[in-house]
């Protein structure tokens, strides 16, 4: 490759890097063993591909009115919710009952990473303090996250997980669809395209439901026993934190206890083709105001240390 | 000095323009299919100091892909002689199967993979859900039958569902209609 082609490729970060027996063998041209992966046919799975930020090109200006730090909380509220959730469906792989099911909850838990990575990418640049979407993701403690309780908790068997993915993606396409019509043009762009990608996710769920509890005696008691161990979890989801209604009345965001007309009607009808009844709504054990406010069960420290592992040993490490 | 892309038109007798160069590029999953068969390229720009700006559109909010693309793109124009390459992303309006080309459709159902059909057209009201079998009927891509069924719902990539030929009893692709 000659001068003129090579402007794109990443640098050394200096110039004097210390020249070493391989870059003589391997890079004679580059001078950079680094710089010498580029040169290859195929770049991209040796090191990552150099464009790390989701948003890239977007505006990203608050809209008029809009208080910054309230968005950029909400995105980390929407946003952590999905990302807890893909990491609690990331960890189905190779423990999944069968390869197509493995596929599919991987698939539906790479589709939640991507709509956290736009959220948190939002909301860094709504905060405006140079944190990006990694920094969000992996170097905050447990108390700064702002995902609800239900997506935290911990995996069960494969018939909790369908009950959990129900509720999960029941609440949270009814809450993208009303997001769809926000004023800030980021959210209600993330919201159209998850919307679609979430209602998919919920077919899935509903079907697996409608198969367990109409299935056997013992499939029909394992999704029943996850339905019941995920509903203390769930009035929290249409409880809504005062970030949330400031937005809401901005047009901005959507107030959670909006979305439990159609998170009841759509769970009954599903439940009643999987001969299954709504639990009855207890009361959760309340801390704070809940996730929302940074209050978790235990079980996120858990969560957080293995997610975050490899970011914190590799602090200045780029993907 | 002599630029690339200068080079670039000597080679192929003529200048090249960044539109051409960055609709062949070619689909990281789907190697058959360039981009511009995807439809995912919203503009091409090319900027006086001689620079572009190409603007593209995610399929899936975390579809891998994307990021090989923007490189893949960013590449393909300094080899053409670009000094200055911005990649854009445009979120809105969101891509849909149905800016897949006609001659991508093709090349899919070439590839063994069964095009999308038409996008589901949203109602209003809530999403309804979907139970049961999915009612969709495919034409297989190997040997033409219409005796098909879905075996899952997901496949390799997010883009993807994994269908059977119940004729000629081979397994195959579908690109999903979003």
């Amino acid at each position: 490759m000659s001068s003129g082609n090579n402007v794109h490729e990443p640098k050394p970060s200096s110039d004097d890097t210390p020249e070493t027996p391989y870059e003589e063998v391997y890079a004679p041209s580059s001078g950079n063993a680094y710089e010498a992966l580029n040169e290859g046919e195929d770049p991209r799975w040796a090191y990552g591909t150099g464009f790390a930020d989701p948003l890239a090109g977007v505006d990203t200006r608050v809209p008029e009115g809009v208080d910054r730090t309230d968005l950029a909380a909400y995105c980390l509220m929407l946003g952590d919710d999905a990302l807890i959730m893909s990491h609690r469906l990331q960890e189905w792989c190779t423990r999944a009952p069968e390869l197509e099911e493995e596929v599919a909850l991987a698939n539906i838990a790479l589709d939640l990473l991507g709509q956290a990575r736009l959220l948190l990418a939002r909301a860094g640049a709504a905060e405006g303090a140079g944190r990006d979407e990694d920094a969000l993701a992996f170097l905050r403690e447990a108390g700064e996250f702002r995902n609800v309780r239900l997506v935290e908790a911990e995996n069960g068997d494969f018939g909790h997980a369908m009950a959990r993915l129900l509720v999960f993606t029941t609440w949270r396409l009814a809450l993208l669809d009303r997001l769809a019509g926000s004023r800030d043009p980021v959210l209600a762009a993330v919201a159209v395209k998850g919307v679609k990608e979430v209602a998919y996710h919920r077919d899935y769920a509903a079907g697996w439901v409608v198969r367990l509890g109409d299935g056997t005696p013992y499939s029909r008691e394992r999704v029943a026993e996850g339905l019941e161990s995920v509903w203390p979890l769930v009035a929290e989801l249409f409880r809504p934190h005062v970030v949330e209604l400031r937005l809401a009345e901005a047009g901005v965001g959507v107030d959670p206890a909006a979305l439990r007309e159609e998170f009841d009607a759509v769970l009954d009808h599903v439940l009643s083709a999987a001969t299954l009844t709504r639990p009855g709504d207890t009361v959760t054990p309340e801390g704070g105001q809940g996730g929302r406010a940074g209050t978790h069960t235990d079980v996120m420290t858990g969560l957080l240390a293995e997610m975050q592992s490899v970011a914190r040993a590799h602090p200045e490490a780029t993907w | 000095m002599v630029t690339g892309r200068q080079r670039y038109g000597h080679e192929v007798g003529r200048m090249v323009s960044a539109r051409e160069v960055a609709e062949a590029v070619a689909d990281p999953e789907l190697p058959m299919m360039t981009l511009d068969d995807l439809g995912i390229l919203r503009d091409v720009e090319e900027t006086s100091g001689g620079g572009v700006v190409v603007t593209i559109t995610p399929t899936y909010s975390g579809c891998p892909a994307m990021a090989a693309i923007r490189a893949d793109l960013s590449s393909a124009l300094h080899a053409a002689g670009y000094a200055e390459v911005d990649v854009r992303t445009l979120l809105s309006p969101a891509w849909t199967t149905e800016w897949i080309s006609e001659k991508g459709r093709r090349k899919l159902a070439e590839a063994g993979i069964a095009p999308p059909g038409t996008a589901p057209v949203r109602r209003s009201g809530p999403v309804p859900v979907a139970l049961g079998p999915s009612r969709k009927r495919l034409r297989c891509p190997r040997c033409g039958s219409g005796d098909t069924e879905e075996l899952s719902r997901f496949g390799a990539t997010a883009c993807k569902a994994l269908w059977r030929c119940r004729t000629c009893r081979e397994p195959f692709e579908h690109l999903k209609e979003l």
